[in-house]
């Protein structure tokens, strides 16, 4: 009798480990690449992170399928390497011949993601589960386009520039008007003998200052 | 032996040395004046400092043999530049004209020299001001954290990133779709695009309130527009020269290659860069000129401008060149580490097994005991170099290459903002010289009426360059602008340069021009003018003018076009013009030069008319008399 439970228990853990290997259609494979997250202060990977891994995993599944009360030992892992890369599974707390499916496992995964990086200092490149992927961020959408403030803005001071230009013009053109009554007696007296070109060749003429406006100083 | 063709009746057209004198004495004249040397030498500096300087130069320099391409940029400078500028400048502070009252002074046949510069300024004017429109585009969207080409947005489903950003890159997505939105091939116009249509505008907005009465206006803004991009390019070196890898940036592109030095592109290019860069031939100089005093020293202002010229594009380039060198370095750096990444996980290695040092060794090493497995990698080439050369001129410089750069650089906001205010003071102080070209020309020649104040004209050029420019706004408007910007302005200004020597030195007469600088600056130009003026410019001219005829007319007439049915996306593919552009090219890049003969040809004829008219009244007044 002895040696049949001794067998039975012997194949059990057999085949709980035979159910965890690479590329195993129940687990998933996880990387942990510490050095590229954490530089100098990077942890060495141990026994006891490991033991820290397998409990955040039995949180997340406990988290996700309420009611069952995962343990540690239901987390199993296999094939470490250097690389710090594993394999692992997971087993029902209800009977550990059964595996739990790699749709729950994941989506116990997706949910508590955030909690498992972070009790690894880790990112969602940095601890990746190999075919879960991370859920994108999306991109803050903003209500009213900045650069159309922006554009307003620049618009808006422009638009007004150009009307105080205006303006301040048709004022000159006021003042002047108003002072030309005066000025015309005074212009009469100066007359020069110049030069002037017309219509391409030059006339001896007088210079009449008094219709010598400025013309490319036009007033409006 | 002086050659010199015969030109009768010149002294009855300019004005001579005496009334020259009493004019400035007096005051009498009607031509606006500066306010002062500074503004004078800023607007020149502005109009000849554009952004050709940032994007061309250093694309040149890096891609003719770097340190070496300074021999040939040097050298045609002073051979070519300098008597260029001088001669504009002379010529226009002597005749005290534009363009158009300048040429048929010297000779009347000679007018169509100012019609070829007009139109050329024109043209030029109408699609560069597009350039500052896509340019304030990316300054409004400045204005944001994170910039919004540093990633892609979401597709409509939320399941994942737009697919044509993820076959690219989120700057090339931005540039391309967000920003133009530019379709497959030039046939198809794709419609105005809203928000560019509202740049455009603005852009048109801020040079009118810069114009408005002409160089009243424009002269007071250029101490800000001309002055500011020095302030942005020194931050931006000490910025840059801060980042890990800048120096491989400055080595590459400096780096010289003499072999370069014989292949006779890069004397060609040197030679285009140098007479492009200078802005001359667009008539903008010669306004300028001709609104200084008559004794101003136009010789000592053309070699101060020209180095300042050359200086700033060297200076632009080390700036460009250190954040261009972080990029390629960043690059370089993520296709190693993404390299190193995989091999890891392939081989289930230790983190820090493979470093940057021991790559190459440990890659031969696993090749020859696992070659299966590292077939099934597919790892990237990481070449720095590659990574240097990418797409580092122009349009692609300014919107892809350098936004992506900004993008890697912590608080990016900040430097977006402040590169994209330098390269629109840039743009807008070289538009100020095009709408100089364009509006003395149209005041000259009378087309709008006398009444008319200089705001409403100055109005009326920019509203009507503003709906012509419409053409740019348009989806295809890239394709545009690009032809526009090949054929429209390169060969004209050639042809215009060269008569513009030939008029002055052999229609003019250098002995006369020689005198005239004398009176004005009180020495006569001395044998490096002389030999430049009479001999070495116009053969330079020349040379440059058939190699680039010859170059044009044989390449083949392609474009780059954006396409994402295309194989070869996300790289540009090359289309062929439809048929009717040949038309187009035809009138941009014909009509211009060909006016000068046909005006020339048309003046002889109505002179011919005139006297045989006169002779036919003055033998009727004979007759009457007997």
């Amino acid at each position: 009798m002895l040696d049949k439970i001794l067998f039975l228990l012997c194949l059990a853990s057999a085949l709980a480990d035979e159910r965890c290997m690479p590329d195993t259609p129940h687990g998933f494979q996880v990387r942990l690449s510490i050095k590229t997250a954490l530089g100098d202060e990077a942890y060495a990977w141990n026994e006891n992170e490991m033991f820290l891994f397998r409990a955040t995993l039995a949180f997340a599944m406990r988290n996700h399928m309420t009611g069952q009360q995962f343990n540690v030992s239901n987390i199993v892992v296999c094939d470490e390497t250097e690389r710090v890369s594993f394999w692992f599974i997971v087993t029902s707390p209800l009977d550990t011949s059964q595996l739990i499916d790699q749709e729950n496992v994941e989506a116990a995964i997706r949910r508590s993601r955030n909690r498992i990086n972070s009790a690894f200092l880790l990112t969602d490149k940095t601890l990746e589960f190999v075919d879960i992927l991370p859920t994108l961020g999306t991109p803050y959408v903003h209500p009213t386009p900045p650069w159309l403030i922006a554009f307003g803005v620049v618009m808006g001071a422009v638009g007004a520039g150009i009307i105080i230009m205006l303006v301040s013009s048709a004022v000159q053109k006021k003042l002047k008007t108003n002072k030309k009554p005066q000025d015309k007696d005074e212009d009469d007296e100066e007359e020069t003998r110049v030069k002037t070109m017309e219509n391409g060749v030059a006339r001896d003429g007088v210079y009449n200052m008094s219709f010598s406006e400025d013309e490319r100083f036009t007033a409006m | 032996m002086k050659l010199k063709l015969s030109n009768p009746g010149l002294d009855d057209r300019i004005l001579s040395h005496q009334q020259l004198d009493k004019l400035e004495e007096d005051e009498a004249g009607d031509r606006p004046k500066w306010d002062n040397k500074a503004q004078y030498m800023l607007t020149c500096v502005g109009f000849c400092v554009g952004l050709g300087n940032v994007w061309r130069f250093p694309y040149l320099c890096q891609s003719h043999g770097g340190g070496a391409f300074m021999i040939p940029f040097l050298i045609l400078l002073v051979l070519e530049g300098i008597p260029l500028l001088h001669l504009e400048f002379a010529i226009g502070q002597r005749l005290r004209a534009g363009t158009m009252g300048v040429w048929p002074a010297i000779h009347p046949y000679l007018a169509g020299i100012g019609i070829t510069s007009m139109s050329i300024s024109l043209i030029v004017g109408v699609y560069y001001n597009t350039i500052i429109a896509w340019i304030m585009w990316y300054f409004f969207n400045s204005f944001q954290d994170p910039l919004p080409w540093s990633q892609c947005p979401m597709n409509a489903s939320l399941t994942g990133f737009v697919s044509e950003c993820e076959r690219s890159s989120p700057v090339d997505h931005f540039w391309y779709r967000k920003t133009l939105n530019t379709t497959p091939t030039i046939e198809e116009d794709g419609g105005l695009q809203w928000w560019i249509l509202l740049c455009h505008i603005c852009a048109w907005s801020v040079l009118y309130l810069c114009v408005i009465r002409g160089i009243e206006t424009s002269g007071k803004a250029v101490y800000v527009t001309s002055t500011l991009p020095y302030v942005v390019l020194t931050i931006f070196l000490v910025r840059g020269l801060t980042l890990k890898g800048s120096l491989n940036g400055i080595k590459f592109l400096f780096t010289p290659d003499l072999t370069e030095l014989a292949n006779p592109t890069t004397w060609l290019d040197a030679g285009a860069q140098v007479f492009y860069s200078f802005s001359l031939a667009f008539g903008g100089l010669i306004s300028f000129s001709s609104y200084n005093s008559v004794h101003n020293n136009c010789e000592q202002d053309a070699v101060i401008i020209s180095i300042i010229n050359g200086l700033t594009a060297v200076y632009a380039a080390t700036a460009i060149y250190t954040i261009i060198g972080f990029r390629a370095t960043q690059r370089f750096d993520n296709c190693l580490s993404g390299n190193i990444l995989a091999l890891l996980n392939a081989f289930d290695m230790a983190e820090g097994s493979i470093t940057d040092n021991n790559y190459n060794q440990v890659v031969q090493h696993l090749n020859e005991t696992h070659p299966e497995v590292i077939q099934g990698i597919d790892l990237k080439t990481c070449d720095l170099t590659t990574f240097l050369s990418e797409g580092v001129e122009g349009t692609g410089l300014a919107f892809i290459v350098f936004t992506e750069a900004i993008t890697k650089m912590p608080l990016s906001p900040l430097w977006s903002v402040l590169f994209f205010i330098m390269l629109f003071c840039l743009g807008l102080s070289s538009m100020f010289g095009n709408i100089e070209g364009i509006l003395v020309p149209l005041q000259d020649l009378k087309v709008f009426p006398k009444t008319w104040p200089k705001e409403a004209i100055s109005g009326g050029t920019c509203a009507l360059c503003c709906l012509v420019g419409l053409t740019f706004v348009l989806g295809s408007g890239n394709y545009w602008l690009s032809l526009f910007d090949t054929y429209g302005a390169s060969i004209g200004l050639l042809v215009v340069a060269f008569c513009e020597m030939i008029s002055v030195v052999y229609i003019y007469g250098i002995d006369r021009f020689n005198n005239d600088i004398k009176f004005m600056i009180g020495h006569r130009p001395n044998f490096f003018w002389q030999a430049s003026w009479r001999v070495i410019s116009p053969l330079i001219m020349f040379f440059i003018l058939v190699f680039y005829l010859v170059a044009k007319v044989s390449e083949k007439l392609l474009y780059k076009a954006w396409d994402p049915e295309s194989e070869k996306f996300p790289t540009l593919e090359e289309k062929l013009y439809p048929d009717w552009i040949y038309v187009i090219i035809f009138v941009l890049a014909g009509i211009p030069s060909l006016a000068i003969p046909f005006v020339a040809v048309w003046k002889c004829l109505q002179k011919k008319r005139r006297n045989t008219s006169n002779l036919a009244v003055i033998s009727q007044l004979n007759l009457n008399e007997q």
